[in-house]
């Protein structure tokens, strides 16, 4: 699926067109390029479908890692000596990769944090804190991972605000209507995720914001399992913030990135202060340096940076459509099969799902057939997911939840359900 | 025995099923909640302590085979016992569950639960195994907050 499909029509393409252009991968080679599929578990070949919790690695991340340190290593933005200017060149050009990758129109406003978790308490404690005040609301959905929840939770109870929740369906779809009724003259902020972790679906993102900036309130979208999955545009959306963690998206874990508008991040206050986000100290007065330094305080994960662009480069190399399109024919065929397995109920069956399949099968605890899936050397995520009020809307305490990334293939689809049946005959 | 046949083994499975002592008894005077929040399993234990010994025990809640089976084998063989007693089989199940040599010398007390031995080969699952006796440690010392896990 195209980022134009996910963006404009919210309407899933037909599967064979997806089906055809995704033959262009050489997954072996792909695979090839992630060490650590090579991996035995249990004396089985590693069946990674747990991506959404964090994707592996391909080498060029890796080796990015290690020329950095071996290389490069120095502090940025300080010395006149040549490694930190090479750091902090290879620093700059990491964050002009994160740029074109969620086309922003300026590298001011990508601000490095430590991942989509930071990105959301920066605004929520920065633009928060300033613009939320009491017996105002902010709006968020259902269907929210916590870290979409409580820093909005901790800013609503400081301030004396309301924390307003936008119902989904039975199929895990945002009511839009309700989504809309609920953005009154008191809503200060809209927080929605980009894609369902717990069910995999797609927001209508582009009509959710239009909604928001007709009553002139500000969106944030939660974008940790969209930037994986397919081309995201930042302008196209017209979101005002977009964060993401830099270790779901084949990156080390401990970056992650905070885009947001250039005038909106021009007039917050800073979200942490020290070294590197001022321009001038004394103890009168501080003078905050220009964006995006002013919200990046102290030394940062220059490492983490560079390899993040690394592994953007390294998609990019794929082609982020024609990573959509793999994706999308794997989760359509892992939908059909898991899904025919006697017992088993999927959670989350909305018409435009991206990366994630959660299911819950009669008579086996999610926990049960996660060690079951385990020793056949298959890795889920089985558990609330970070998203209890989600599964409290189902009325289930878990769910497994099988997610893919480029590498993952059809045979590792089957290899899944046969796992499913050994559970069932374990239970039987 | 494979290693999942070990954790799995048909008494687990039995008891995960059909948990004894499912349910909440007529009179109780203590009780504790306990909760896992990695994997959302939920156990409540509910003790009619008299004189100095568990005159009665139940449990409800959710989870899955491993904290179910262990919740119900664990009101079987406390009916009867002492604080004291319980508190000391606790202990020795946690020896058993995660591997210690010690838990060896206590096979004699621990009598059936022995079958959860498999569990120390899936270190993950611990929790599952000693939720419920969390739990009941929580509910015999009168505490009133929820048991975690984490």
């Amino acid at each position: 699926m195209t980022a134009v499909a996910h963006q404009l029509a919210h309407k899933p393409l037909p599967r064979g067109v997806a089906a055809k252009s995704a033959t262009a991968l050489d997954l072996a080679k792909i695979r090839g390029d992630f060490p650590i599929l090579a991996e035995k578990v249990h004396g089985r070949n590693l069946v990674y479908l747990d991506n959404a919790a964090t994707s592996q690695k391909p080498r060029a991340v890796i080796e990015a890692i290690v020329r950095y340190y071996e290389q490069l290593n120095a502090n940025i933005h300080r010395g006149v000596h040549t490694l930190s200017v090479r750091a902090t060149e290879a620093h700059d050009a990491a964050r002009q990769t994160v740029r074109q990758f969620v086309n922003a129109g300026d590298t001011r406003e990508i601000i490095f944090v430590r991942g989509a978790t930071e990105a959301i308490n920066l605004v929520a404690q920065s633009y928060g804190r300033r613009h939320v005040a009491a017996g105002d609301e902010v709006l968020i959905t259902a269907m929210e991972h916590h870290s979409n929840i409580v820093p909005w939770q901790i800013l609503c109870e400081e301030k004396g605000a309301q924390l307003k929740v936008a119902p989904i369906d039975d199929q895990g779809e945002l009511r839009l209507d309700e989504f809309e009724k609920l953005i009154g003259p008191r809503t200060k902020m809209v927080a929605v995720t980009h894609v369902s972790n717990a069910l995999g679906t797609v927001n209508p993102l582009r009509e959710m914001i239009e909604m928001a900036h007709r009553r002139r309130v500000p969106v944030l979208v939660d974008g940790a399992q969209a930037v994986p999955h397919f081309a995201v545009d930042v302008q196209a959306l017209d979101c005002d913030f977009y964060s993401f963690s830099g270790h779901k998206v084949y990156g080390p874990t401990g970056i992650g990135v905070l885009y947001g508008k250039r005038a909106l991040l021009e007039a917050m206050p800073p979200y942490q202060g020290g070294g590197d986000m001022i321009s001038s100290v004394t103890f009168e007065k501080t003078t905050y340096n220009v964006l995006p330094f002013k919200f990046e305080a102290g030394t940062p994960d220059i490492a983490g940076a560079i390899a993040l662009g690394a592994a953007i480069e390294y998609i990019g190399g794929i082609g982020m459509d024609r990573i959509a399109a793999h994706e999308d024919e794997l989760l359509a065929y892992a939908t059909e099969a898991v899904g025919a397995i006697p017992g088993v109920h999927l959670i989350g069956t909305a018409s435009e799902r991206a990366g994630a399949l959660s299911f819950v099968l009669d008579g086996v605890h999610p926990h049960d057939l996660g060690t079951i899936l385990d020793r056949e050397g298959i890795a889920i995520r089985t558990g609330h997911h970070c998203a209890q009020p989600v599964m409290e809307r189902f009325g289930i305490p878990a769910t497994a939840r099988a997610s893919f990334a480029v590498y993952n293939t059809k045979e590792e689809v089957d290899t899944l359900v046969e796992g499913i049946h050994v559970a069932r005959e374990v239970f039987a | 025995m494979d290693d999942l046949g070990e954790l799995y083994q048909e008494v687990i499975l039995e008891h995960s099923k059909a948990p004894r002592n499912f349910r909440r008894p007529e009179s109780t005077n203590r009780h504790a909640e306990g909760y896992n929040p990695l994997c959302g399993d939920r156990c409540t234990v509910f003790i009619d302590y008299e004189g100095d010994a568990i005159k009665e025990i139940g449990f409800q809640g959710s989870g899955c085979a491993i904290s179910k089976a262990s919740a119900s084998m664990m009101t079987q063989i406390l009916k009867g016992k002492t604080k004291e007693e319980a508190v000391k089989l606790f202990e020795e199940f946690h020896d058993l569950v995660t591997g210690k040599e010690e838990a060896a010398a206590h096979a004699e007390d621990l009598g059936k639960l022995k079958v959860f031995a498999g569990v120390s080969k899936f270190p993950a699952r611990v929790k599952c195994a000693t939720l419920a006796w969390h739990t009941l440690q929580s509910a015999l010392e009168e505490k009133q907050e929820t048991v975690s896990t984490e």
